[in-house]
């Protein structure tokens, strides 16, 4: 129980995909102009990651890994797919945005709208097929890849919201003109990396 | 001369456009300029950050990124009529992964020991953000040759600040180029220590808010109003 909450801890704050590894950008920085439109977008990661982490520990698992596939012939022992580990994990992640893009057009048109086209390029974030990608190098079993999935998902949406709220604030102070919007949130990312910089090496 | 291969095409077919003409120069030149996919569009960011620490791979990948733009782009403006709306996202990324496998395969045949420094990267590719956004914002609603033009103007508008930032962050990072010793030892000697945040992903951040501030002031149009 306490490796998972560590796991949660670490993955959420310590390891916080976007100020740590600074991976998942792209979505980042563009959707982070209202808080309203980062927690929707926010909200949309933590149910991708959360299911897409679990489901592609399985695949690996079952179907990819060396000897996974010992149970239809013996003779399959020694088959080893793990090369095919991209396409499959991207088709997993790509099933289930399609799916989240539905339901979001259906239940609120209005936040489909705002996110535009980077709702289909949750697809493409980098996050997603990241959190994948460390859940498979860092051999989680499978409670353990659940909580991951989850606690970056959540780490991801904090440091979206927290971005946003800043940029909402800075609409009130005098930014030098050509940094305006994009510029000075690359500034800010910049210094929020260097001020999680400082969270690393806490652990229960 | 330039008139020649101007005109020859229309001739050959009226309807059609002539395969240079000045809108199809500006799909080229606008992604390295005014449209560049980092510092305007803001896609594909996250390698921008993890290739640019030396010149190198930032170069490799963006061919790579270049090639994979232009010919996902083609495809997919080819058959664009025949895909459902429903599952586009899957054909895309079936065939985005599918070129990625095969640049990869070329890489390792050609220049095995780059390609073993970069094989993460390349994989990466697939998540690159530019490829998609641009296969969803250009190639699903236009012909297959502006679409191709399209792709390479974008991949070489990343592939430029790609290399602009490896070069600054090689140089004072690690006082080399392309693994070459730049900053002589005497330097050294007289007490210069290479700058140790330009290693770190947050000088990366740093540095293209920098060239968007350069870029910006130069054009004021592309100023951020809200």
């Amino acid at each position: 129980m306490q490796d998972l909450l560590n796991i949660f801890i670490k993955s959420a704050f310590i390891e916080n995909l976007i100020l740590a590894y600074f991976i998942g950008m792209c979505s980042f920085l563009a959707v982070s102009k209202t808080v309203k439109t980062a927690i929707g977008l926010g909200a949309a990661v933590i149910f991708v990651l959360g299911i897409t982490v679990p489901i592609n520990w399985l695949l690996q698992n079952l179907l990819l890994v060396e000897g996974a596939l010992a149970w239809i012939h013996p003779s399959f022992a020694t088959v080893d797919l793990t090369f095919l580990s991209f396409i499959l994990f991207i088709a997993v992640i790509a099933s289930v945005v399609q799916l989240v893009e539905m339901i979001v057009e259906k239940t609120s048109p209005a936040l489909y709208n705002a996110l535009g086209i980077f709702l289909p390029l949750i697809t493409v974030n980098c996050a997603i097929l990241g959190g994948c990608l460390f859940m498979v190098q860092r051999e989680y079993n499978f409670a353990e890849a659940t909580v991951y999935g989850l606690g970056g998902g959540i780490g991801w949406a904090i440091a979206i919201i927290a971005l946003a709220s800043i940029r909402e604030k800075l609409r009130y102070s005098n930014v030098p003109a050509p940094l305006r919007g994009l510029g000075i949130a690359f500034i800010i990312t910049g210094l929020m990396g260097i001020a999680f910089m400082s969270l690393m090496g806490i652990k229960f | 001369m330039s008139q020649a291969t101007e005109t020859s095409p229309v001739i050959q077919e009226q309807n059609k456009e002539a395969w240079f003409s000045p809108k199809n120069r500006k799909l080229i030149s606008d992604p390295l300029t005014d449209n560049n996919p980092i510092t305007i569009q803001i896609l594909g960011l996250c390698s921008a950050l993890a290739v640019t620490t030396q010149v190198k791979p930032a170069i490799i990948m963006a061919i790579g990124v270049t090639i994979v733009t232009a010919f996902s782009n083609l495809i997919i403006a080819i058959i664009r009529n025949t895909i459902p709306t429903r599952i586009r996202m899957i054909v895309q990324l079936v065939i985005v992964a599918a070129l990625v496998a095969l640049v990869d395969q070329v890489l390792r045949a050609v220049v095995y020991d780059v390609s073993k420094q970069l094989s993460v990267f390349v994989g990466l590719i697939i998540t690159n953000c530019i490829v998609m956004g641009r296969l969803e914002a250009f190639a699903m609603g236009n012909k297959p040759w502006p679409s191709f033009l399209d792709g390479i103007g974008n991949g070489l508008g990343y592939g430029a600040i790609l290399v602009i930032l490896a070069v600054l962050r090689e140089l004072f990072g690690s006082g080399t180029l392309i693994g070459y010793q730049i900053v002589p030892q005497a330097v050294y000697d007289m007490g210069y220590v290479n700058n140790g945040v330009m290693v770190t992903p947050a000088s990366a951040m740093f540095l293209i808010a920098i060239i968007i501030w350069i870029q910006r002031s130069r054009n004021p149009k592309l100023v951020d109003i809200s």
